[in-house]
């Protein structure tokens, strides 16, 4: 074992201690999840008001005040002294505590919601009925246990991001997109959605209610927007019900590529999302830990493909299972979806495979292929087969057994859960279905990329070592070439921690893109012409 | 199959064995002492700081070298025979080659000071030198001061890197401002005040007398040449510029002066014999270059022109136009082309300067009074577009199209403030002149690739 090794075992030391003042702004904020706790508990707190007031506030003030005490002394600029000595953000100790922690709470707000509190029929107990006052400040309802969870959520973007912005205030790009997904939950995932439950049963709606519905959350990753019990609860309510359902598709099919075309994914996964909100402000601090290896990046673009295929059949079953067969009764039947969706598919399949073939790897055609197969020979069997089980399967098997697999557990359980272990981006790496989606397009039709430097680059590794998608931009940054990854959201980060101001985020034409000329390493073009010959 | 042996795992000694492998099926064999792999030696500062561990300033993951087939052995070459063509590692299992390339870097400068190999006292070259620090100066605790003696890039990176753990740092700076040598007045000035900014006690026209050991040998104080002050430290950081590491060379009938002399080609006096990077001496300067060039892109482009040669396509070492860069504590700086400092510069050269009024930002453009070409631009706390730079100077554009289109090279994040329009008034302030910022144009960057 060499000397620095043997010295991260020193405690107490800077750049790993903290000081006085974050010792006690630790002590405020864990007070805070304290009062949650022992609400958990059945403690009861006799104004629970007062009490989720004075809890929200502990935890933030406490993580406001930590990151003040950490940044507001410093001049701007890199702020990552020590990361890999603390235990908290190098898989130490604390890091595999907090994981521990984050992953059984996921565990029992997905599967044990009736240890938090709530009660079916009746009034909440526990943490639930903590939050219910809020909630009927809101919406008028009592608390559910995602209520809880989505107050938390939003409390933890707010206050990490406040955190975020002092760490990088030299940085414009990443204060206003930190902004932006402050804003986004707030607004969007939070509070509108509480405020539209208000119009349930009003005369707007025609007395209908409409699906809870984060109008910012687009499908795949909203991946049961479409299922039956939505599309009712649209369709029943009125004109805002329908245009909500346009948006909802418009969104998918329009919205989404044109975005995706101009600005690269980032514009949502980095600057709109609600997990990459989570991501990129609590989860900040544990972006260095995404594996970098070659042979991740392998398994993730297979998981992260094969999720795509999976929500695919599992929402094209969905939706078939409750399309009727008169066409008479409604124009969408059952067989028009099935070939709208196989035409849909081959058209994408086949403008890919004919013009943009020479940018793939082998594995990746052959994988590409043997989805579309399997996909295409699953609608095929069952469209000759008559009715029965669509895709082999129970449609409310498919659907049943994504949201147990993928909704809960890859999204929230190893999703979250894991950030001290495995970094911040787990779920949107290998196994967003969106991200995958408009990777796939960012990589080959968008006008985003990562530009290096000409040969400014010295191969030190801050920009792969901090990359939370676990890119090695190092790889392409040394070779003069501009990264453009399908997995890239855009956070910008490796450009800011750039020491020789190499990498620059920016959308330009498409020609030219990928394959950038190496002649800036540096000498004269004679070599550079002999170097580029590949 | 022919046998290419390289000493030295460094950037140039990698870059070397990565282009000659891309271009043959030769064997290669990369000597190293100092590690088993290829790692950026300019990141050694952020394991040290904690923004990195070892691993990750290793460039390549290891199985990369067994699939390409480069051999790494560890050891240290004692003895390089041309005349048999073979060499000794570590004075016992010997090595032959069909051609041989040196690329063994650096060590720091020692200028004969009393004390300077006590205990406590280093420099910051190598990996060894990182082990070293840890046990030098793992703590504030352990380490109450250092001192760093020499004024220039390691120099300050050192100050940076003991003061990430919060080890109160004496600064000692021969010039009277600092790397004024190399950077223009305003320029240095500017890194003063962000030097003292992050308490670092910067002693400007400053020389070392001696170093003063305990009853142990271990470093106890530095006594300061001007003033006769003692001031007490636990480490002294020499960091008065590096030389080449070519000891084990003398006596082997190759050509030496302060590094190993090479012709255009990369090649010294024996046959087979080549020599890249920070160790290389060229015969003539190249240009406004250095003999001894020792930067990473230098020895990146070495490697790259003699792997040309040693794969059949006998290639001349022709550097572009200069670049380099470099980070002062928070204050980025790039360079292109050629800005001197006031003891440096030439005769026909006139300098622009421009500073933020409230930020650490700033810009130098060098320009040939007579003819007005652009000769080069320093920038603090903004970045440019390699690119965009190289195109103007091999166009000779005029200083005044640089101005016009200053907004073309910004290489900023997006969202950053532009300062175009600050800056070109105040061109046309020292100049006189009535020059409008044009606003950047995506066609014309990117029509320049």
């Amino acid at each position: 074992m060499s000397t620095y090794d043997r010295s991260m075992a020193l405690t107490g030391q800077p750049p790993k201690i903290l000081s006085r003042n974050q010792k006690i702004a630790t002590l405020i904020g864990m007070s805070g999840l304290a009062i949650l706790l022992l609400a958990a508990f059945n403690v009861s707190f006799p104004n629970k008001g007062m009490w989720l007031t004075i809890s929200l506030m502990a935890i933030s003030a406490g993580t406001v005040w930590f990151s003040w005490d950490a940044y507001s002394q410093k001049l701007p600029g890199i702020k990552n002294d020590g990361v890999w000595f603390k235990s908290i953000s190098s898989k130490g100790f604390w890091g595999w505590i907090a994981g521990i922690a984050l992953t059984s709470f996921y565990i029992i707000l997905y599967f044990y919601p009736e240890y938090l509190g709530l009660v079916k029929d009746g009034s909440n107990k526990g943490v639930i009925g903590l939050f219910d006052p809020l909630s009927r400040l809101l919406s008028g309802n009592p608390a559910s246990q995602w209520f809880v969870y989505g107050t938390l959520y939003t409390v933890a973007i707010f206050a990490f991001g406040i955190k975020f912005l002092w760490k990088y205030r030299h940085n414009r790009y990443e204060r206003i997109r930190t902004m932006s997904v402050m804003f986004f939950q707030t607004a969007f995932a939070f509070i509108i959605p509480e405020l539209m439950a208000r119009l349930n049963g009003d005369k707007i709606l025609n007395g209908g209610s409409l699906p809870y519905y984060d109008l910012k959350n687009v499908w795949p990753l909203n991946y049961y927007n479409f299922e039956g019990y939505r599309i009712k609860a649209f369709l029943s309510s009125g004109d805002i019900g329908f245009a909500l359902l346009i948006f909802g598709i418009l969104s998918v099919f329009v919205i989404t590529p044109i975005l995706t075309y101009k600005f690269g994914k980032r514009w949502y996964c980095s600057w709109v999302c609600g997990c990459g909100g989570l991501a990129e402000t609590a989860g900040d601090a544990f972006r260095q830990l995404s594996d970098k290896s070659v042979s991740a990046w392998k398994v993730e673009r297979w998981v992260v493909h094969s999720v795509v295929v999976f929500v695919t059949l599992m929402t094209t079953a969905v939706i078939y299972s409750y399309l009727g067969t008169d066409t008479s009764k409604y124009w969408l039947t059952k067989s028009t979806f099935l070939i709208s969706v196989a035409v849909l598919l081959t058209v994408v399949f086949a403008w890919v495979m004919i013009f943009k073939r020479e940018q793939f790897q082998k594995d990746a055609i052959y994988g590409a292929i043997g989805y579309f197969v399997i996909i295409m020979a699953l609608i095929g069997f069952h469209f000759f087969s008559g009715d029965g089980n669509v895709f082999l399967f129970k449609s409310e098997t498919l659907r049943k057994s994504y949201s147990f697999l993928i909704g809960s557990i890859f999204s929230g359980v190893i999703g979250t859960g894991f950030y001290p272990i495995f970094g911040n981006r787990v779920w949107c790496r290998f196994g967003c279905p969106m991200a995958a989606m408009m990777g796939f397009q960012q990589r080959l039709f968008s006008r985003f990329r990562i530009t290096t430097n000409g040969g400014q680059c010295i191969s030190c590794g801050n920009c792969s070592t901090y990359c939370e998608m676990g890119i090695d931009v190092r790889a392409y940054a040394q070779k003069g070439e501009n990264i453009v990854r399908s997995s890239c959201v855009g956070c910008g980060i490796c450009s800011a921690v750039c020491p020789r101001g190499v990498l620059k985020l920016e959308n330009g034409p498409l020609e030219g893109r990928i394959d950038s000329n190496q002649v800036l390493l540096g000498n004269d073009v004679d070599l550079m012409t002999l170097v580029n010959k590949k | 199959m022919e046998n290419i042996v390289i000493i030295g795992n460094g950037i140039a000694g990698i870059s070397a064995a990565r282009h000659i492998r891309k271009l043959s099926d030769k064997r290669i064999i990369v000597i190293s002492g100092e590690t088993d792999y290829f790692f950026s030696r300019t990141a050694l500062m952020y394991v040290y700081m904690g923004h990195m561990k070892f691993d990750h300033i290793q460039p390549y993951e290891n199985w990369f070298w067994e699939k390409n087939r480069i051999e790494l052995v560890r050891g240290y070459v004692t003895k390089v025979n041309p005349e048999i063509k073979q060499l000794v590692i570590d004075e016992s299992r010997a090595l032959h080659y069909d051609k041989l390339i040196i690329a063994t870097g650096s060590k720091p400068n020692k200028f004969g000071w009393p004390g300077q190999d006590l205990h406590g006292v280093q420099g910051l070259y190598s990996k060894q030198d990182l082990d070293l620090l840890e046990v030098n100066a793992p703590n504030k605790d352990v380490c109450k001061r250092a001192v760093i003696v020499g004024g220039g890039l390691i120099g300050i990176e050192l100050a940076e890197m003991l003061r990430s753990r919060d080890i109160p740092v004496t600064f000692l700076v021969r010039e009277n401002s600092f790397w004024n040598g190399v950077l223009p007045n305003g320029e240095s000035q500017m890194i003063n005040e962000h030097i003292l900014e992050h308490h670092i006690d910067l002693r400007l026209a400053t020389n070392l007398k001696e170093i003063v050991a305990d009853e142990n040998g271990k470093v106890k104080s530095v006594i300061v040449a001007e003033t006769g002050e003692e001031i007490q430290c636990d480490i002294v950081g020499l960091t008065a510029g590096v030389t080449p590491n070519i000891d084990f060379l003398k006596g082997s009938g190759i050509d030496l002066g302060r590094g190993v002399k090479v012709n255009r080609f990369l090649e010294t006096n024996v046959k087979d014999v080549y020599a890249i990077g920070d160790c290389a001496e060229q015969h003539e300067p190249i240009g406004n270059r250095r003999p001894i060039e020792a930067v990473w892109y230098t020895g990146r482009m070495m490697g790259e022109t003699v792997a040309q040669t040693i794969c059949g396509n006998r290639l001349e070492y022709k550097p572009g136009h200069w670049f380099n860069s470099a980070k002062f504590l928070d204050i980025e700086y790039q360079t292109y082309g050629w800005v001197f400092s006031e003891r440096g510069m030439k005769d026909y050269e006139a300098h622009f300067h421009w500073r933020h009024p409230s930020e650490k930002i700033c810009i130098t453009i060098a320009f040939n009074k007579e003819t007005n070409e652009f000769l080069g631009i320093n920038t603090f706390g903004i970045r440019m577009r390699h690119q965009v730079f190289d195109k103007w100077l091999s166009k000779n554009q005029t200083v005044d199209h640089v101005i016009e289109h200053l907004a073309d090279a910004n290489f900023d994040p997006e969202f950053y403030k532009a300062h175009e329009v600050a800056i070109v008034s105040k061109f046309n302030t020292d100049f006189g002149k009535s020059i409008k910022s044009r606003k950047k144009s995506l066609k014309r960057i990117f029509a320049m690739g």
